[in-house]
């Protein structure tokens, strides 16, 4: 059981763990988080040195080479936390922050790892899930968020089941305006990705996913919001491959409002002018 | 028509195609494991589920603890009550053993109460090899057995099939006029059961739990069949576990309770049956002689590997029936008498030719619903990661797995690196992109198993890295806005 970091005063300034994926593929949801980071006076540094957690070896039982990355993350994040230069360790994705706060461990668990393993907790309890950090250490409830859609959630595994983080992205999407939230049939279920899983095992992890984008379709809602870019790219490769008009979002782009939505909706749209959504890219 | 049978010692991949194909399973399973899982979450929700849980787990972590402490203790208490007790390194020696009383014995039918543990071991296969029938008097089991084919579930062995099948099997084998009525069915099958249960020399059962400060072993039944199998035939013998022990009585309910709610949502079964000898002079019923099986089978090798967390099984099945993987292929695809979650934990680990068992610990996203079923709290996710582990540890790692995961760590441990694969990837994907118009629609292989059902994004023109420098170096840059 990890016990988190207490603030006593709002933290100043955060190290940001962006994720590879976010990185390479889907940077606007990187640089949503640091707007919302800094909107709410948080200072966000960006070590350049970062690259991928080591999560995709841990998982495939590769512990040496997982172990090398853990070494590399470390040494670039914990001398931050320990010179005092950032209060915590920011990422937008449960998986990742699984990885940190609950794999490491595994990794450095032999007796000549203490310095390590002592490393690994001091981060682990620094180091927290975006929506965590907004809600619980922030105590921030709504963001001013606006998107006119109807907004499904679904709970990425690692973050409900390893993390326990299910009421703060709730709360923040229900404080976004104009949206109405509605209901997912088995939003707790897996969607199918589970990393390597998604190619070994191609054809049942795409019945679990298709599972899952009918339960999508059958809860009319023209977004599914979530918290990690695997399942987002699982969930919408599915829904692109369906021509279903629905998008899996990350939530730091609802709460950034920086998407727009095309509602499903058979009646005329209304005219009033909407604000141009604003985009990173183009 | 009924559904084809999965032939379990095809490859692993050959099972899961024929699960897949079969819509008739997906409809049986989702069927049932949704009920199952409803009726389990509903009766732990009616108590302090998670006090249960906790308890049972410190129970069951004290007897994998002290298991062997506590083998000795109710194999005292067995002799003393009577019974004879028998301790089987393997299968091999657990059929012997059995099939060595039953020919000492004169016996020609055998009845089964339903058991995971003899299906481990293959008993029936060994029993009719020697010319003695064996009868299973579970009704699941027994339609089953009447199909020819291995139950695909711990708890509900004839769970991949739907009412409308089992009209079929029963229409096929025993000539019952058509029907859909369940009751009709189970009426048949009771009166045919019924004589073979009055008949047979010999009683086979497993074992829920034994209890070691009594010596007494307990079966839990809905249907009244372990009763009848424990008690009837002259001779009883029940197959159980290692690890199938529990210390004291108070625990056994313990367990019990834990067992009933998990498995069916039940706040107690229909029948216990607890034996803890044979007849005694005066008895008006029981076996003249009781015997106990005690199986290894791998099980202490597992304890001393560390994987002694998965000893604490109490086979309720409730991590299949929440499991996402499960509920797609069902128990067959998995090849082996112990399927879903745990199954893929403890096939590789038990002395049991499974075919295609090294690739089980893989078959799962590691989502720890099953974890969260468990009513011992088994941590699934973090044994199948080390079986996984101990796979690479141990050079049973597949070559290619190797090398990508080699060159993977390699790129990501420089910052260069990464950053030029990422330019690369970025060019190549957009290039693709290009041509299909968005998203990637085709990879090259390995990574085409993904875009044959699935696009794929192109990866970003510019990087956040790249997108974060040039922010940082914009003049005028004021904290949220930009542009």
């Amino acid at each position: 059981m990890i016990s988190k970091k207490h603030f006593t005063t709002p933290p100043q300034r955060v190290a940001l763990f962006v994720t590879c994926m976010v990185d390479m593929l889907y940077p606007n949801i990187g640089l949503a988080t640091v707007e919302l980071l800094e909107r709410h006076g948080v200072e966000v540094i960006f070590p350049e040195e970062q690259t991928c957690c080591g999560q995709p070896a841990f998982n495939a039982g590769y512990r040496d080479e997982a172990r090398q990355l853990a070494e590399r993350y470390l040494d670039i994040f914990a001398p931050l936390l320990s010179s005092g230069q950032v209060d915590a360790i920011v990422v937008p994705s449960g998986s990742c922050t699984t990885m940190v706060t609950h794999f490491y461990a595994l990794l450095f668990a032999d007796p000549s790892s203490r310095q390590r393993l002592l490393q690994v907790e001091q981060l682990a309890a620094a180091t927290f899930e975006l929506t965590e950090f907004l809600v619980d250490v922030l105590g921030i409830e709504a963001l001013g968020a606006q998107l006119d859609a109807k907004i499904t959630y679904h709970a990425c595994c690692h973050l409900l089941r390893e993390l326990g983080i299910d009421e703060q992205p709730k709360r923040l999407l229900n404080a976004v305006e104009e949206a109405e939230i509605v209901p997912l049939v088995g939003a707790e279920e897996c969607c199918g990705f589970g990393g390597l899983f998604a190619v070994k095992h191609a054809d049942i992890s795409t019945a679990m996913g298709q599972r899952k984008t009918r339960n999508i379709a059958d809860s009319n809602a023209d977004v599914v919001a979530l918290c990690d870019v695997s399942c987002m790219t699982h969930i919408n490769g599915l829904l692109a491959r369906q021509a279903q008009s629905c998008r899996a979002i990350h939530i730091a782009e609802i709460l950034n409002n920086q998407i727009d939505v095309e509602r499903q909706t058979t009646e005329p749209a209304p005219s009033p002018p909407a604000p141009a959504p604003r985009r990173w890219q183009e | 028509m009924t559904q084809s049978i999965i032939d379990l010692h095809q490859p692993f991949q050959q099972r899961v195609d024929a699960a897949l194909r079969n819509k008739y399973l997906k409809t049986a399973l989702s069927r049932a494991t949704a009920r199952m899982t409803m009726q389990r979450t509903t009766a732990m929700g009616a108590i302090d589920g998670q006090t249960l849980r906790n308890q049972v787990r410190q129970m069951k972590t004290h007897v994998i603890r002290h298991l062997p402490d506590l083998l000795e203790e109710l194999e005292v208490r067995l002799t003393e009550n009577g019974a004879v007790v028998h301790w089987a390194r393997d299968a091999a020696e657990a059929n012997a053993i059995i099939l060595d009383l039953a020919r000492r014995n004169n016996v020609q039918t055998v009845v089964k109460a339903k058991s995971m543990a003899t299906e481990e071991i293959h008993l029936n296969a060994a029993l009719e090899g020697a010319g003695i029938r064996a009868i299973e008097s579970d009704l699941g089991e027994y339609i089953i057995q009447l199909n020819h084919e291995p139950p695909s579930h711990i708890v509900a062995p004839v769970i991949h099939r739907r009412l409308e099948d089992i009209a079929a099997i029963l229409q096929r084998t025993l000539d019952m006029p058509p029907t859909l009525d369940p009751e009709a069915m189970c009426a048949l099958a009771r009166a045919k059961l019924r004589q073979e249960l009055l008949t047979a020399e010999m009683g086979v059962s497993g074992c829920n739990f034994a209890i070691a400060e009594t010596g007494t072993v307990c079966i839990v039944t809905n249907e009244g069949n372990g009763r009848f199998t424990s008690t009837m035939p002259r001779l009883y013998v029940a197959l159980m576990g290692i690890e199938k022990i529990v210390p004291t009585v108070e625990d056994a309910f313990l367990q019990y309770q834990a067992l009933c709610r998990s498995t069916s949502g039940q706040q107690t079964s229909v029948y216990l049956s607890m034996t803890s000898g044979p007849r005694k002079p005066g008895d008006s019923e029981g076996p003249d002689e009781f015997h106990v099986v005690l199986l290894d089978n791998g099980r202490s090798r597992m304890l001393a590997e560390g994987y002694g967390e998965a000893l604490m099984c109490i086979r309720c099945g409730a991590c299949l029936n929440t499991c996402p993987v499960y509920r797609e292929v069902g128990g067959h695809a998995y090849g082996s008498t112990y399927s879903g979650p745990i199954g893929s934990v403890i096939s590789p680990l038990l002395s049991m030719a499974v075919t295609g068992a090294d690739q089980l610990p893989h078959a799962s996203t590691l989502c720890g619903a099953c974890r969260d079923a468990c009513p011992v709290k088994i941590d699934l996710p973090r044994l199948l990661l080390k079986l996984r582990s101990d796979q690479v540890q141990h050079g049973q790692s597949p070559l290619f797995d190797n090398v990508a995961m080699k060159s993977f760590v390699h790129t990501m441990k420089s910052r260069r690196r990464y950053e030029n694969a990422g330019k690369v990837a970025s060019l190549g994907t957009n290039l693709m992109a290009g041509l299909a118009g968005g998203n990637l629609h085709y990879l090259p292989p390995p990574l085409s198993a993904w875009t044959e059902s699935r696009d794929f994004p192109p990866f970003a023109r510019k990087s956040f890295r790249e997108l974060w420098r040039e922010r940082r170096s914009r003049r005028g840059y004021i904290a949220g806005g930009h542009r």
